[in-house]
């Protein structure tokens, strides 16, 4: 069995270059890659045709340039530097590109593609608790939008039961992370706040079941590993994504363990699983009916606040860190929400910025610093 | 309120005699303990009127408070309640005042700022009504309301057109959530549903979308009988009472205006010599410097004679038929795909026989900001006539520098005569 090390290098490896994760897929299948624009993409649509979904997150710390005189300041930076990836020509390798549109930004993100590969643009139904059945169908239809693109760019036909097969191999992924992220949780000070992100971040770049069987490995390998020292506290974090890695060490500096995450770009993405239904695309429209939580994903109950609080109780945390991705108004709406939610049930948090373009974080380390002292 | 002669009132005094009717009803509905909804500016209103329900209108009464300067200090409790800077300004215009209700409902007394502030006195909603033909914000911003208050929310979701013409699948589910909102009121009123009623107030909002249209048609004509800005004061009624007939009789008093000044031989800012250029306003008004944008083109000679804002209005359906209403509502050209979009754009452009476009780069709206450039480009090559951005913003008064719009206005006016 590898050691827990030598299993984090690999994800990391994986993690820090998707470029090279592509072109590995392109030779060992040689089939190729379609591009996942942020966020909730039903990517089983794409593992189904047999090509690697790959996600589009930009780049930590990237100097943007060429971005500016296409995009204005207050668009977030994962936009900013996805804009810049496509100029730049990132992008161009990859056979398709599927965007969605849960918000202002990303609606117009997905008119002004640069990139020379095709692309798909779906929405999702909003109108999620109340018009339950109605927007179920029109999902639906707009996963089959997607089916038929991919068909059509691809040359290929995704079948029924290849679709049920990547559901049920995209469900073991989503057990297999909740289960990495529990273990983690339960042995704070064990793996590092930069290694946990990159564990999750890999799966955005490999086949999943690549992903899962590796991860299992892990999992194995922290289950057997000694209890580590842990004077720390441990936290609930929220938001779109938790980058750059600067950020997590100064979390780590301050001995901050995350034992559950509320992030888009981790946790939000396997804490449910797709429930069966005898016809696939409507499983995958069921799923983000009952997807909660995330700001993108309107519900005027505006549950997340709960299960935040929910988790800070099951996992025994000592607070919550909000990641506020600067510019992203969505998350900025749920904030004051959170803040009434908080006070009421007298949970300790504190807001921080997260912005992919930074390189400078002394302000946020005087921040977390403070914070750490006050818990 | 003061009364007014209907039948001889100006389409001005008519203006602001049926703003202050509709705010007055409001607070009549709430005293007598009838319902009150908050709506969104693209909302359907059909169902509420319909059912009786007093409509309140957040946007209109943001624009109203920056126009009168009273924005900041409501900006500024939205701020201590968490709500960032970045967030639309209408937005956090609106959920500081409802801050102030809050606290007036809660404690039986007016807040300091209540008393004082020139924004409109509305009544707090026990209801809601939110689309997102204009912004997923509008989403988020109800979302809010109805979590603090703890009312109802009627969500009327017409997804983002990637593709145009609308998809048949989206009109039915659209359809279908009239139907679902339809019920939502049926129970929160504990009324039935009046079809009758509903099909009169289709019918009366065709009557007013069409004289609304016909007042943005007076300026295609050259010159233009019609300064451009008048549209932003107009649309409060355009907004707030598209089912009522109070905005069919004001428009269609305005037009007679207009038609007897374009006899008369009176233009916008005066006699025909003093239409030297005609522009296209794209985006929200600075409700703010609302003079200072108007006077700064008029210092250029420039006439205000297309914008998309005003047009997304021209809700035209028939009337009985969910499915031509749904495509109506969700066909807002910034709901659509960019290929639509810029099209949409040029045929104001066009149609206004504009010399030149002035972009409004909002820092509170983002669908109105990020495909300008592409909107402008596209134009700029099918008529070859120029744009300029400028940078503001809607009803925050810190964005907009008077300074650099008055600068671009100015750099636009040598480029329209440099190709005169």
């Amino acid at each position: 069995m590898s050691t827990i090390f030598e299993l984090i290098s690999q994800f990391k490896a994986i993690a820090d270059d998707p470029k090279k994760a592509m072109d590995d897929f392109k030779k060992e299948t040689g089939k190729g890659a379609v591009g996942i624009m942020p966020v909730y993409c039903p990517e089983e649509i794409v593992h189904a045709a047999g090509y690697l979904p790959i996600g589009m997150w930009g780049a930590q710390g990237k100097q943007i340039s060429k971005a500016r005189t296409l995009l204005p300041p207050f668009a977030c930076s994962i936009m900013q530097s996805v804009m810049e990836l496509q100029l730049e020509g990132a992008y161009d390798e990859l056979d398709a590109v599927i965007f969605s549109v849960p918000c202002d930004t990303l609606k117009c993100m997905s008119q002004k593609w640069k990139g020379s590969a095709p692309q798909i643009v779906f929405t999702h139904p909003q109108n999620r608790k109340h018009a339950q059945t109605a927007a179920n169908v029109f999902c639906r239809a707009e996963y089959a939008h997607i089916k038929e693109e991919l068909e059509d760019i691809l040359g290929v036909k995704i079948t029924k039961k290849a679709l049920q097969n990547s559901i049920a191999i995209y469900n073991e992924n989503r057990a297999a992370c909740r289960e990495f992220s529990d273990l983690v949780a339960a042995n704070p000070g064990l793996i590092k706040l930069r290694d946990r992100h990159a564990v999750i971040k890999a799966r955005w770049f490999m086949p999943k079941e690549k992903h899962t069987a590796m991860l299992k490995e892990l999992n194995e390998a922290i289950k057997a590993a000694d209890k580590a020292p842990f004077n720390g506290k441990k936290v609930v974090v929220s938001g779109i994504t938790l980058e750059p890695y600067d950020v997590l060490d100064i979390f780590e500096e301050n001995g901050f363990a995350i034992v559950w995450d509320d992030l888009a770009q981790e946790g939000r993405n396997f804490r449910q699983d797709v429930e069966y239904d005898e016809d696939p695309l409507m499983a995958l429209a069921k799923a983000w009916n009952a997807f909660d939580g995330c700001s993108l994903a309107t519900d005027a109950d505006k549950p997340k606040g709960g299960m935040l609080i929910d988790a800070l109780k099951k996992y025994d945390a000592d607070a919550v860190i909000v990641c506020m991705m600067k510019f992203c108004d969505p998350e900025e709406f749920d904030y004051p929400i959170l803040l009434l939610q908080f006070e009421e049930a007298g949970v300790k948090h504190i807001q921080v910025e997260i912005d992919q373009e930074s390189t400078s974080f002394e302000q946020l380390r005087t921040r977390i610093q403070t914070f750490a002292e006050v818990l | 309120m003061d009364s007014i002669n209907i039948n001889e009132a100006s389409s001005k005094e008519l203006l602001g005699y049926f703003q202050a009717k509709l705010d007055e009803e409001a607070w009549e509905a709430k005293k007598a303990g009838k319902p009150v909804c908050w709506s969104a500016s693209v909302a359907p209103p059909e169902f509420c009127v319909a059912m009786d329900i007093a409509l309140v209108y957040p946007e209109t009464h943001a624009a109203g408070a920056g126009a009168r300067k009273a924005s900041m200090d409501l900006l500024e409790v939205a701020d201590k309640k968490g709500y960032n800077i970045d967030i639309c300004s209408y937005a956090r215009t609106n959920l500081g005042y409802m801050e102030l209700l809050k606290q007036e409902a809660m404690n039986g007394e007016k807040p300091e700022l209540l008393k004082t502030t020139k924004a409109a006195y509305v009544p707090l909603p026990d209801i809601v009504i939110t689309c997102n033909n204009i912004c997923n914000t509008l989403l988020k911003w109800y979302e809010n309301i109805a979590k603090e208050l703890n009312i109802p929310c009627i969500i009327i979701d017409v997804p983002f057109n990637h593709s145009m013409p609308v998809a048949r699948h989206c009109k039915e589910y659209i359809a279908d959530q009239f139907r679902v909102a339809i019920k939502q009121l049926e129970e929160f009123t504990g009324r039935a549903f009046d079809y009758d009623k509903f099909t009169k107030v289709q019918e009366q909002t065709q009557r007013t979308v069409y004289w609304w249209n016909k007042i943005a048609a007076y300026a295609y004509r050259k010159p233009s009988p019609l300064n451009g800005f008048d549209l932003f004061n107009y649309m409060a009624l355009i907004v707030c009472a598209r089912s009522r007939d109070y905005g069919e009789i004001t428009f269609h008093r305005f037009c007679d205006e207009l038609e007897a000044k374009d006899k008369a031989g009176k233009y916008a800012f005066g006699d025909a010599s003093t239409e030297k250029h005609r522009v296209t306003w794209e985006g929200i008004a600075v409700w703010t410097f609302l003079g200072a944008t108007f006077k700064g083109l008029k210092a250029q000679g420039s006439v205000m004679t297309g914008s998309c804002y005003p047009g997304m209005w021209s809700l035209v359906y028939t009337p009985g038929d969910f499915e031509s209403m749904a495509e109506a509502y969700t066909k807002v050209y910034i709901n659509t795909c960019g290929s639509n979009r810029y099209e949409e754009f040029y045929k104001v452009v066009s149609n206004s026989k504009s010399d030149g476009m002035v972009m409004h780069l909002n820092r509170s709206c983002k669908l109105m900001g990020l495909l300008n450039n592409e909107g402008g480009e596209y134009v700029n090559k099918k008529m070859g006539i120029p744009f300029v951005s400028f940078d503001g913003d809607q009803t925050d008064p810190r964005v907009f520098s008077e300074a650099q719009y008055l600068n671009r206005v100015q750099a636009l006016s040598e480029m329209m005569d440099a190709q005169a």
